[in-house]
């Protein structure tokens, strides 16, 4: 038995570094501490993928890692309109060989981000975002706001390691420094824990941001009695904790993302940002779900110059999230293959989307058999990162962290699958080009 | 003709600790699920654990009622998963990303049983 300690969490956007486990017979056998509940079921483990297999008659048939790479490769080769999508449940050196392929073949390479914080990047190309690490809330933050966020149950070490639980330098009593403001459709299970909990009528988010920026902004006349189902008396206390406040901190999620105005509700809550600008330190950040969501957009940037949605079909980067990110194209069934690796589109797509992908030809790679499986026609198993293979990831506020490798095993990391696609479809269009 | 409510949908506990094994019972359990206020599951006269069918322009879906006290009246939450998502509209407009939450919906007692998550895959491929 072995104890290892500093162990990465490859789950969710805090990507907490401070986990200890124990290993034995090449095996996480117990997480002792830093873990929550998600992060420790992912890392005692699940039911694998167990070879590589490629569908035939309608059934999956088991193959060599082999066969599998070779079948895959012949499908991206051949396809006018391949998909490359996924890329924020692995590492951004896979990532990295993601986008050569996509170059490769003339495809289309998409993210995750574009159905949970895309919304949240067109409002950051729009009008920037004054953003801070998650250390600098940590130590100084005194007010916690998160709106349409329920870290509770989505990023259950968020409050205790970053905000509004976590003792920073000048937040030494941890909460008892802070105050916590909730903004959600739902009375959460983080929303019981707040000082002011403001449960807004579901897609109202950006009236009630531009209420409390008028607010802000000193305009109290022109805001009514009640604001999306919330009373004025409730903003007005909002706003004189965010007066009062040494240095704020809005965390948002997908309930406003998710929501109606999108990218527009963001924007607003970054000048609400702005507002609060002109009377103490205040910042803003989206609240990542898979850990290194924030590493595609990071990785797809530097190869593309665009974070999600790019289109390689032209030669040359096209970026245009609705009418190239992954589930416009479906929609509108123009792809004619597609590669899934590090996320699952047949359980988090729309219907109306899976219908297609379900029946083009798809590659999927994965540790973990999904809903994705069931129309998959090459499934390559996958390294889980960060418990069988190392790489680097990005936290939610762009802090890159190295993950680690815990214990071995046969299954090939995801870098090394990609890099034996892409060498098997520059062999075959050698081949073509004879 | 069902009753009207505005779907929501997002992540629980359990949902994203079976993230790596969405074929489990206890994912199924968890994720094909509905939580309502009481007073709507009263009026809706359907006790926990009883089925449910939603339906939206976009598909439908049975799910095993869950009562849940936060929930707002007229808003019900469906965890994110196959059976949220067969009630979602593919259409972005224009902006990448479909309407996840703040659906229209209609919701009514059924005995029709809920499928497995394999079964619910397979009519997208018919």
């Amino acid at each position: 038995m072995a104890e290892i300690t500093d162990v990465v969490c490859s789950l969710c956007g805090c990507v907490c570094d401070d986990i200890v486990v124990e290993v034995e017979d090449n095996k996480v056998t117990k997480v002792k501490k830093g873990a929550c509940a998600v992060g420790k079921s992912k890392l005692m483990g699940h039911g694998r993928i167990e070879s590589p297999a490629i569908r035939e008659n309608g059934s999956l048939k088991e193959c060599s890692y082999d066969d599998a790479i070779k079948k895959a490769a012949e499908i991206l080769a051949a396809a006018r309109r391949p998909l490359l999508y996924g890329w924020s449940s692995t590492v951004c050196e896979a990532d990295k060989v993601g986008v050569e392929l996509a170059e490769e073949i003339g495809a289309v390479i998409d993210n995750t981000a574009s159905v949970c914080h895309g919304p949240s990047v067109l409002a950051i190309q729009d009008v920037g975002l004054p953003s801070c690490t998650l250390g600098e809330v940590k130590n100084r933050a005194d007010l916690v706001i998160y709106w349409g966020a329920n870290p509770a149950a989505a990023h259950a070490n968020h409050m205790k390691r970053y905000s509004y639980i976590s003792k920073g330098y000048w937040t030494e009593e941890g909460k008892k420094n802070k105050k916590l403001v909730v903004v959600d459709v739902r009375k959460t299970a983080t929303a019981k824990m707040a000082d002011v909990f403001l449960q807004i009528e579901q897609g109202k988010d950006y009236l009630v941001l531009s209420a409390l920026r008028a607010l802000l902004y000193g305009y109290d006349d022109v805001v009514p009695e009640e604001v999306g189902g919330i009373s004025k008396k409730d903003l007005l206390e909002t706003v004189k904790m965010i007066k009062e406040s040494k240095f704020g901190i809005t965390f948002f999620g997908m309930g406003v993302t998710h929501t109606r105005g999108r990218h527009n509700n963001i924007v607003n809550a970054i000048e609400m940002t702005r507002a609060a600008h002109t009377h103490t330190k205040f910042s803003i950040m989206p609240m990542r779900g898979h850990y290194n969501v924030a590493g595609i957009n990071q990785v797809c940037t530097w190869e593309t110059g665009f974070p999600f949605a790019v289109d390689l079909t032209r030669g040359y980067a096209w970026y245009n999230p609705g009418e190239v990110s992954a589930t416009d194209l479906l929609i509108r069934r123009e792809c004619d293959a597609a590669l899934i690796i590090a996320s699952d589109p047949g359980a988090h797509f729309p219907g109306e989307s899976i219908r297609h992908l379900s029946k083009i030809p798809v590659i999927q790679i994965d540790p973990f058999p999904n809903p994705t499986t069931e129309f998959a026609d090459v499934v390559i198993p996958a390294a889980i990162s960060g418990v069988e293979a190392e790489g680097n990831v990005y936290r939610m506020d762009n802090i890159p962290i190295r993950l680690r490798k815990l214990v071995d095993t046969e299954y090939i990391a995801d870098e090394e699958i990609m890099k034996r696609i892409l060498e098997e479809v520059r062999a075959i269009k050698e081949k073509e080009g004879e | 003709m069902g009753t009207k409510v505005n779907l929501i949908s997002g992540r629980t506990i359990v949902q994203g600790q079976n993230l790596d094994s969405k074929l489990s019972e206890a994912y199924f359990n968890e994720v094909a699920t509905c939580e309502l206020n009481g007073s709507d599951m009263e009026k809706l006269g359907v006790a926990a654990d009883e089925r449910v069918k939603v339906k939206t322009n976009y598909g439908e879906v049975v799910v095993k009622a869950k009562e849940k006290a936060g929930t707002p009246e007229g808003v019900i939450f469906i965890p994110m998963g196959p059976w949220a998502n067969a009630l979602v509209s593919g259409d972005t407009h224009g902006a990448g990303m479909p309407s996840y939450k703040g659906i229209d919906a209609e919701i009514e007692p059924t005995e029709e049983e809920v499928l497995q998550v394999k079964a619910l895959m397979k009519t997208y491929m018919e």
